[in-house]
C-alpha cells in the first residue's frame, strides 16, 4: 500500500436487525440477527467511546430499525459529550410520543427519515406495513418542528420509479433540505428480490433526467443526492469510497465490517468488537487490509486511470456477480463481465407483469 | 413552515452558520473540521478565517473589510471570493444569509 494509513472519519453502527417493516428492497444480510444476538448497551458505549478516540468523527445510528433500542438516547449523549457528529436512519414506524424530543435534547444532530413511495398504497406494499405512510409523514412533521435538519430518503427500484417527480413534491413540502433519490443497491434482500425491484432502462433515463431538472430547478432550496442504479452504469460507484479507506460499519452483534455486505466475501473472516480492539481491526485485520490501496487489483483496474477514483468499484458486486471479490466491478464498462449486467437487467424485466410482486419480504429466521 | 427560496448573497447578509453545522478541532487529526449532516469538510486557512466571521453579527461588508486587513489586500480583490464563497455554502445549506 503507497498511503500511510489515516484514521476513519465515519461509522455506521447497525444496532438492530429488528425492524416494523419488511422492506423488499432492504440491504441487510438475509441472516438476520435475533435480539439476543445484539450488543449490550455498555458494549456499544464502550464501542463509541473507542471510535471518537480513533478519530470517528460522524456515526450514522441504523439498523433495522434503531429507535427499538431504549437505550438510544444513552447513545446519542454519549456520542455528543465526544464531539461525534450523529445521524439517526430511520424508519418512522412506532416511534413513541416523546421520543424525538428526548433524541435532540440528547444531542442528535440529524435524521434520515425512508419513505418507500409517495403514495400511500405504494409505501404499504413494499414495506409490508398498514399505515406506514401516514407515521412516517407525522414524524417528518415532528423533526422539522423540532429544529432537527431532516433528509427524506427515497429507496427507488420499479414499484416506484415513476413516483420521483411526487417524491420531489413531497419532500419540498415537508420541509426537507435534502432528497436522496437512491436506486436499490442489489445486495442482501434487494439482492434475492432483485428481479422483481429492476427497472427497465426507458424508466431509468426517464427517472435521470427528472432529477437533472429538478436538481437545478432548487439550487439553494433543497439538495437532491441522486444514487444512480449500478447496473445502468458505465463506472463504478467509489463504494464506501474505498475498501477500509475512511469509513466502516458495526453489525448488530459486533462484528466490524469495512461495508454492510462484507460478509458474503467467503474467504474473508471478520472479527468482532471484544474479540479485538476497534484499532486493532482498523489497522491490523486481514480483511480490512484486503482490498486496501491498490496493490491487490487485477487488469484492467491495475493499470487505469480512474483507480483512485472509484477503487475498482464493489467488492460485493464484484464477488456476487463474477464470483471474486478481487475482480474489477461488473458494473465498470471495462469488466469483461460488464455485458453480464445488462443480461441480468433483461432477465428481471422479462419477469411476467403477473409475478412482479412476488415479493420476498424481509423477515428475520426466513427467507 | 420555513419559506422554501435560494437566498442570495449581499452585502447587508449577516451570514452564520447552521446550528446543525458544527466547527470542532480535531485532536486525531490536528486540524480544523467542519461536521455536517452528509459530510466533514476540511476547509484550509482562508475558509476558516471567512467562517470564524459567519457568527450573525458580521455583514458579508464586514467580513471583506476584516479580511482585507487581517491579509493586507484590497476590498475589491477579496470581495467576489468571499461572495462566492458564502452563496457556495448557503446552497449546500450550511450557511444561513
Ligand atoms: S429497509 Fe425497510 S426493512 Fe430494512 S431496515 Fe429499513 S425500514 Fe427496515
Ligand atoms: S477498470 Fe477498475 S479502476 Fe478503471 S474505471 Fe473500471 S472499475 Fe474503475
Amino acid at each position: 500500500m503507497s498511503d500511510a494509513l489515516l484514521p476513519p472519519i465515519g461509522m455506521l453502527a447497525e444496532l438492530t436487525h429488528r425492524c416494523p417493516l419488511q422492506c423488499v428492497y432492504c440491504s441487510n444480510p438475509l441472516e438476520l440477527l435475533k435480539a439476543d444476538r445484539e450488543l449490550s448497551t455498555d458494549a456499544w458505549l464502550a464501542l463509541f467511546e473507542e471510535a471518537a478516540d480513533l478519530g470517528v468523527l460522524q456515526i450514522h445510528l441504523s439498523g433495522g430499525e434503531p429507535t427499538l433500542r431504549p437505550d438510544l438516547e444513552q447513545f446519542v449523549s454519549c456520542l455528543a459529550r465526544r464531539g461525534v457528529y450523529t445521524n439517526l436512519i430511520t424508519a418512522g414506524v412506532g416511534i413513541a410520543e416523546g421520543r424525538l424530543e428526548r433524541l435532540r435534547d440528547a444531542g442528535l444532530d440529524h435524521l434520515q427519515l425512508s419513505i418507500q413511495g409517495a403514495r400511500a398504497a405504494t409505501t404499504e406494499k413494499i414495506g409490508n406495513h398498514r399505515g406506514a405512510l401516514e407515521k412516517k409523514l407525522d414524524v417528518a412533521r415532528k423533526v422539522v418542528e423540532l429544529g432537527l435538519p431532516l433528509t427524506i430518503n427515497a429507496p427507488i427500484h420499479r414499484h416506484n420509479i415513476e413516483e420521483v417527480p411526487a417524491f420531489i413534491d413531497l419532500a419540498l413540502s415537508l420541509g426537507a433540505q435534502r432528497l436522496e433519490i437512491a436506486n436499490v443497491q442489489y445486495a442482501g434482500w434487494a439482492l434475492l428480490n432483485r428481479n422483481v425491484l429492476m427497472p427497465d432502462r426507458q424508466a431509468v433515463e426517464r427517472q435521470v433526467a427528472i432529477v437533472e431538472e429538478a436538481q437545478a430547478r432548487l439550487q439553494g432550496i433543497m439538495a437532491i443526492d441522486f444514487v444512480a442504479p449500478d447496473y445502468f452504469a458505465v463506472y463504478p460507484k467509489p463504494c464506501m469510497g474505498g475498501w477500509a479507506r475512511d469509513a466502516f460499519m458495526v453489525a448488530p452483534d459486533g462484528k466490524v465490517l469495512p461495508c454492510h455486505a462484507a460478509a458474503t466475501i467467503p474467504t474473508l473472516h471478520f472479527e468482532r468488537f471484544g474479540e479485538a480492539s476497534l484499532t486493532d481491526i482498523w489497522v491490523h485485520s486481514p480483511a480490512f487490509n484486503a482490498f486496501r490501496g491498490d496493490d491487490w487489483m487485477l487488469e484492467p483496474c491495475r493499470s487505469c486511470d480512474r483507480k483512485e477514483i472509484d477503487w475498482g468499484g464493489c467488492r460485493c458486486q464484484a464477488m456476487a456477480i463474477a464470483g471474486n471479490a478481487a475482480a474489477t466491478d461488473p458494473a465498470c464498462i471495462k469488466s469483461p463481465l460488464h455485458d453480464r449486467m445488462a443480461a441480468l437487467i433483461g432477465e428481471a424485466n422479462a419477469v411476467a407483469p403477473s409475478h412482479a410482486e412476488d415479493f420476498r419480504y424481509r423477515r428475520i429466521g426466513r427467507t | 413552515m420555513e419559506s422554501r427560496q435560494r437566498a442570495i448573497v449581499s452585502d447587508q447578509s449577516r451570514p452564520q452558520l447552521k446550528r446543525y453545522a458544527r466547527l470542532q478541532y480535531d485532536p486525531v487529526r490536528s486540524a480544523w473540521a467542519l461536521l455536517s449532516p452528509e459530510k466533514v469538510f476540511w476547509p484550509d486557512e482562508v475558509s476558516l478565517d471567512i467562517l470564524r466571521l459567519c457568527d450573525g453579527r458580521h455583514t458579508v461588508l464586514q467580513i471583506v473589510s476584516e479580511l482585507a486587513g487581517q491579509y493586507d489586500a484590497a476590498r475589491e480583490d477579496i470581495a467576489p471570493d468571499v461572495e462566492e464563497f458564502l452563496q457556495e455554502w448557503s446552497d449546500r445549506f450550511l450557511v444561513t444569509l
